[in-house]
C-alpha cells in the first residue's frame, strides 16, 4: 500500500484512540471487573493444577497465572464481549453515510478498531497484568523470538477478532434484531477461543472443534506465545495461521459486505 | 387496604412489561433460548475441569455440579426479578428515575417492576435442570431437614443475590459507570458461588462469605446436604443459615439503597 | 399559598479537570437565595437563561432535589420529606423527559398511571375522556409512545400529569420543539384547565407567546437570583424592550427617520426595507403602521417581538 493511502487510515486510527480515551471512568471500572473475575478464574485453575499434582495440560502455577492475566488483559483489547457498533449504524441507516465516504468501508472500520485497541492496551491490559505480577507472579518467556512474535500475534488477534465482528454485525442488513446472534457469537467465541479455560485442557473432541474455528487465533495463540506453551517453529507456525485466518476472514467480510450493499442498493435499505 | 392497592399498582406495571415483551415473539424466543445457552457454555468450564481431574478443592464432579445447579437457579431467579437494577445509571441519565420520584410509589419498587425481563426465565429453567441431574448423581442421606433445605436453598440464594443486586446498584447513585462495578459483585458472585470455596484464597473467601455473603447460596448449603463439615473449619450450623443470612443481607442492602437515594436527592444531577 | 420558597439555596460541587490528572472541586450556587410565593389559581412563568437556576428550583419544588438551605413548602408539604404525598397533589411535565412507557400504546400509560395513583375508574375515566377530546388524542391512543411525534407525545405527557387532578401543575419547557399549531392547542388547553378547575400553573419557557397567552405573572431568575417578580408589561416597560416594525416599500424610498414614537434602526437595499423600533407601552403597532403608510406606499410588513433572552439580558444590565 502506498503512503498516501495510509494517511486516512492513520487519521481514523488516531480518532478511534482519542474517542475511547475520553471514557476514563469506564476504563477504571472495566479494569476492576476484569481483575475480580481474573482472581476467581485463576483460583479455580490453581485448584485444578493442585488436584492434578502441580501441572495440568502443560500449565504450572506460574503459567496459569500468566494465562489468566493475559486473557483478562485482552478482554477489551480484542473485544471478547459484545460489540454492536456497526450493526447499530446499519439498523439506523447511518451506514449509508459511511458507504458514501471515499474510503474503503472495511479498512476504515479496521483502522478505527486498531486505534481503539491501542487505547485498550494502555488502559485495560497493563493494570490486570501488573496486579497479576505483584499478587501471583507471572511467567516471563525466555524465548528471544517472543519479543517479535508476541506483538505481531497480538496485532493479528485484533484483526482476526475485528474481521469476525465485522461479518457478524453485517447480519443486521438482513435481521432487524441482532442481539441474539451477537450474544451467541460472544459465548461460542469466548469458550472455543480459550478465554474461559485454556484450549489445551479441552477434551479431544472439543479441542479439535476449537481449532477448526478462528477463535483460538484471537485469544489462545498470543497467550500460548507469552506462556511459552508454543516456542520456536511452532510459535512461528501459529502466528502464520493467525495471519491466514485474518486474510481469509477479511476476505469473507468483503463478500458479505458486497452482498449487503447490493441489497441496500436494490431495496433502498 | 392501602397495601392491597399498592400491590394492584405494581401488578399492573409488571403485567404491562410482560405484554410488551411477549409482543415480539421471535425475538423473545431467541432470547429465552440464548439465556438457556449461557448456562450450558458456563457449565462447559466445570465439564472441562473434570475432564482433567477427579476432584476440585476436594469435591467430586457430581458435588460441584450440585453447587453449580443451586447457584445458577438462585442467580437465575434473582436476575429475572432484579437483574436490570445495575442499569440504574441509565435510568438516571434518561430522566426515568426522576419520573419515578414524581409518583406516589417507592422508587425502588418502580425500578424493580419497570423492566421485569421474562426472557431470563431460560436461565432459571436450565439451572433447575442441572440441579435435578446433580441431585440424582450425588449421594445424599435424605432426612426431612435436608429435603426442606433443598427446597429452600435456591430461594434463599435468590434472596441473597437480590440483596447484592440492590446494594450494588446503589453505586450507580454515585458513579456513572456504576453498572460495571455492580457487575463485579453480582456476576462475579454468581461465578464464584458455583465452585467449592476451598479453591479460593483467604481474602476472597472471607469477602464473599461475610461481606457479600454468596458462600451461603450454594457452597455452604451443599455441605449440609452432603453431610460434610467445612474443610476450612466454619461451624456446621452456618451451612444451614442461608435464610437468616438472606434476611440480614436484605436489611443491609435496603440501608445502602436508602443512603444512595438520599445522596442522589441531595447532590442531584 | 400553594408554593412558598424562602431564601432558597442550592449548591453543587463541580469537579473540573485541572491539568492532565488533577481535578479541583468548585462549589457552584445554582440557586442563591430565591424567595417567592404563589397563590392558588395563579399562573406563573418562571424564566431565565439556560443555567440560570430554573430546573434546579423546579426540582426542589417537586421533591427530586433537597435544598442546601432555605424553606420550601408546596401544598403545605415539605417536598423531599413528603414526596409520595406531594406526588398525589401535583403534576409535572418535563419537556425533555418522558414519564410515559415508550414501548406501550399511549392508552396503556394512562391505565398504568391510574393504577399507580390508585384512582378508581369512576374518577380518572371521565377526566381521561375529557383530555382525549380536548387534545384530540383519539387518533393515536393505540400507537406505541416511541412512534408518536413530539407534539402528540407532549399532549400525552400533559394528560399524564393531569390524570389525578393535581392542585399544582409544573411544566418545564412544555412547548420546546413543538410546531405552532401544537403550541397553540396546548396553550388553549391549559387556559381552559385553569378556568374550569382553578389549577395553579408554574411553567418555565423560552417562548414569549407562552407567557403572553398564559401567565399574568413572571418570575425571572438570573445566576441563581430572582431579579424580577411582576407582570409581562411591567417587565417590558422596565427594561424598555422594543418591538420592531419591518416594512418593505413598493419602491426604494427615503429613510423613515421621523415617524412619531419610533426610532429608525436600519435601512436595507437603498431604503426598500426599513426597521423601526418602538416601545409597546408608548405606542401601538397599528399607530406606527398608520403613520408609515401615510408617508410611503407599503408592500409588506412584519412586527418582531422582543426576544425573551434579550429581555432578561437587559434586565440584568439595568
Amino acid at each position: 500500500m502506498s503512503l498516501p493511502a495510509l494517511r486516512p487510515a492513520a487519521a481514523l486510527a488516531g480518532a478511534g484512540f482519542r474517542r475511547w480515551s475520553t471514557y476514563r471512568q469506564a476504563a477504571v471500572a472495566g479494569v476492576f471487573v476484569n481483575i475480580v473475575f481474573g482472581v476467581i478464574k485463576l483460583s479455580i485453575l490453581l485448584g485444578v493444577a493442585e488436584s492434578a499434582g502441580g501441572t495440568v495440560a502443560g500449565y504450572d502455577a506460574a503459567s496459569l497465572s500468566t494465562y489468566t492475566w493475559v486473557a483478562q488483559g485482552m478482554i477489551a483489547f480484542v473485544v471478547i464481549f459484545s460489540w454492536t457498533e456497526l450493526a447499530e449504524r446499519v439498523t439506523t441507516g447511518d451506514i449509508a453515510v459511511d458507504l458514501a465516504r471515499p474510503v474503503d468501508l472495511q479498512l476504515a472500520w479496521l483502522a478505527t478498531d486498531l486505534g481503539r485497541a491501542g487505547w485498550a492496551l494502555l488502559s485495560r491490559a497493563i493494570l490486570p497484568l501488573a496486579f497479576g505480577a505483584v499478587v501471583y507472579g507471572l511467567y516471563v518467556p525466555d524465548d528471544p523470538t517472543a519479543i517479535v512474535l508476541v506483538p505481531l500475534s497480538l496485532l493479528a488477534a485484533v484483526v482476526v477478532s475485528f474481521a469476525c465482528r465485522f461479518a457478524v454485525n453485517l447480519v443486521a442488513f438482513w435481521l432487524v434484531e441482532v442481539r441474539g446472534i451477537v450474544m451467541f457469537y460472544v459465548l461460542v467465541s469466548g469458550l472455543l477461543g480459550g478465554h474461559l479455560i485454556p484450549v489445551q485442557m479441552f477434551p479431544e473432541w472439543l479441542r479439535t472443534l476449537a481449532y477448526a474455528t478462528p477463535f483460538p487465533a484471537m485469544i489462545q495463540t498470543p497467550i500460548d506465545l507469552v506462556t511459552g506453551q508454543a516456542t520456536g517453529l511452532r510459535a512461528i507456525g501459529l502466528v502464520l495461521a493467525q495471519l491466514v485466518w485474518a486474510a481469509a476472514l477479511l476476505g469473507a467480510g468483503r463478500l458479505v459486505l458486497a452482498g449487503a450493499t447490493r441489497k441496500l442498493v436494490v431495496q433502498g435499505g | 387496604m392501602a397495601d392491597a392497592s399498592v400491590a394492584t399498582a405494581y401488578r399492573s406495571i409488571v403485567l404491562s412489561r410482560v405484554a410488551a415483551q411477549a409482543s415480539y415473539r421471535t425475538s423473545f424466543a431467541i432470547e429465552v433460548v440464548s439465556q438457556a445457552f449461557i448456562v450450558l457454555v458456563e457449565f462447559a468450564e466445570v465439564y472441562v475441569v473434570f475432564h482433567q481431574v477427579d476432584k476440585l478443592g476436594g469435591f467430586s464432579y457430581a458435588e460441584v455440579t450440585l453447587m453449580y445447579g443451586i447457584a445458577v437457579s438462585a442467580f437465575g431467579i434473582a436476575d429475572l426479578v432484579v437483574g436490570h437494577l445495575d442499569q440504574l445509571p441509565f435510568y438516571v441519565r434518561r430522566g426515568t428515575f426522576d419520573a419515578f420520584l414524581l409518583r406516589p410509589l417507592s422508587p425502588l419498587g418502580q425500578l424493580v417492576t419497570s423492566d421485569f425481563s421474562l426472557r431470563r426465565v431460560g436461565r432459571v429453567v436450565t439451572g433447575f435442570t442441572v440441579l435435578a441431574v446433580a441431585l440424582v448423581a450425588v449421594d445424599i442421606d435424605w432426612t426431612p431437614g435436608r429435603l426442606l433445605l433443598v427446597v429452600v436453598t435456591p430461594l434463599a440464594g435468590a434472596a441473597i443475590f437480590s440483596a447484592v443486586f440492590v446494594a450494588t446498584s446503589a453505586i450507580g447513585f454515585w458513579v456513572i459507570e456504576g453498572t460495571e462495578f455492580a457487575n463485579a459483585f453480582t456476576y462475579g458472585g454468581n461465578y464464584l458461588s458455583a465452585f467449592p470455596f476451598t479453591v479460593f484464597g483467604t481474602v476472597v473467601r472471607r469477602f464473599f462469605t461475610f461481606l457479600v455473603p454468596v458462600a451461603f447460596v450454594a457452597y455452604l448449603p451443599s455441605l449440609a446436604l452432603l453431610g460434610r463439615p467445612d474443610p476450612l473449619g466454619l461451624p456446621g450450623w452456618l451451612s444451614w443459615s442461608a435464610v437468616p443470612v438472606a434476611v440480614v443481607a436484605w436489611i443491609a442492602s435496603a440501608a445502602v439503597w436508602r443512603t444512595g437515594l438520599r445522596h442522589y436527592v441531595g447532590a442531584g444531577s | 399559598m400553594i408554593v412558598e420558597a424562602r431564601d432558597l439555596h442550592r449548591e453543587f460541587v463541580v469537579r473540573r479537570a485541572a491539568g492532565r490528572l488533577r481535578r479541583t472541586k468548585h462549589t457552584v450556587a445554582a440557586v442563591d437565595g430565591v424567595t417567592f410565593s404563589i397563590a392558588p389559581g395563579e399562573c406563573v412563568g418562571y424564566i431565565g437563561a439556560n443555567g440560570a437556576g430554573k430546573s434546579t428550583t423546579i426540582k426542589m419544588l417537586t421533591g427530586i432535589l433537597v435544598p442546601t438551605s432555605g424553606h420550601v413548602r408546596v401544598c403545605g408539604l415539605e417536598p423531599t420529606r413528603e414526596r409520595a404525598t406531594l406526588a398525589r397533589r401535583i403534576g409535572a411535565v418535563f419537556g425533555q423527559r418522558s414519564q410515559l412507557w415508550w414501548d406501550l400504546p399511549l392508552r396503556e400509560s394512562f391505565r398504568l398511571l391510574a393504577a399507580i395513583h390508585r384512582l378508581p375508574a369512576s374518577v380518572w375515566q371521565p377526566r381521561f375522556d375529557e383530555c382525549v377530546a380536548l387534545l384530540d388524542m383519539a387518533p393515536f391512543l393505540e400507537t406505541p409512545v416511541r412512534q408518536l411525534s413530539l407534539g402528540q407525545r407532549m399532549r400525552g405527557e400533559v394528560t399524564a400529569a393531569l390524570l389525578h387532578s393535581p392542585e399544582l401543575l409544573v411544566l418545564d419547557e412544555p412547548t420546546i420543539g413543538l410546531d405552532l399549531l401544537s403550541k397553540e392547542a396546548l396553550r388553549a388547553f391549559l387556559i381552559r384547565e385553569r378556568r374550569e378547575r382553578g389549577t395553579t400553573i408554574l411553567l418555565t419557557t423560552h417562548d414569549l407567546p407562552d407567557i403572553e397567552r398564559l401567565c399574568e405573572r413572571l418570575l425571572v431568575v438570573d445566576h441563581g437570583h430572582l431579579v424580577f417578580d411582576g407582570s409581562l408589561p411591567a417587565l417590558v416597560s422596565r427594561v424598555g424592550a422594543e418591538r420592531v416594525l419591518v416594512v418593505d416599500l413598493v419602491e426604494p424610498g427615503p429613510a423613515l427617520d421621523d415617524v412619531p414614537g419610533t426610532v429608525l434602526r436600519s435601512v436595507e437595499a437603498d431604503g426598500l426595507r426599513q426597521h423601526l423600533a418602538f416601545q409597546p407601552d408608548r405606542t401601538t403597532a397599528a399607530e406606527v403602521v398608520a403613520a408609515v403608510s401615510a408617508l410611503v406606499p407599503l408592500r409588506d410588513l412584519t412586527v418582531t417581538e422582543p426576544d425573551i433572552e434579550d429581555v432578561v439580558r437587559r434586565l440584568y444590565q439595568s
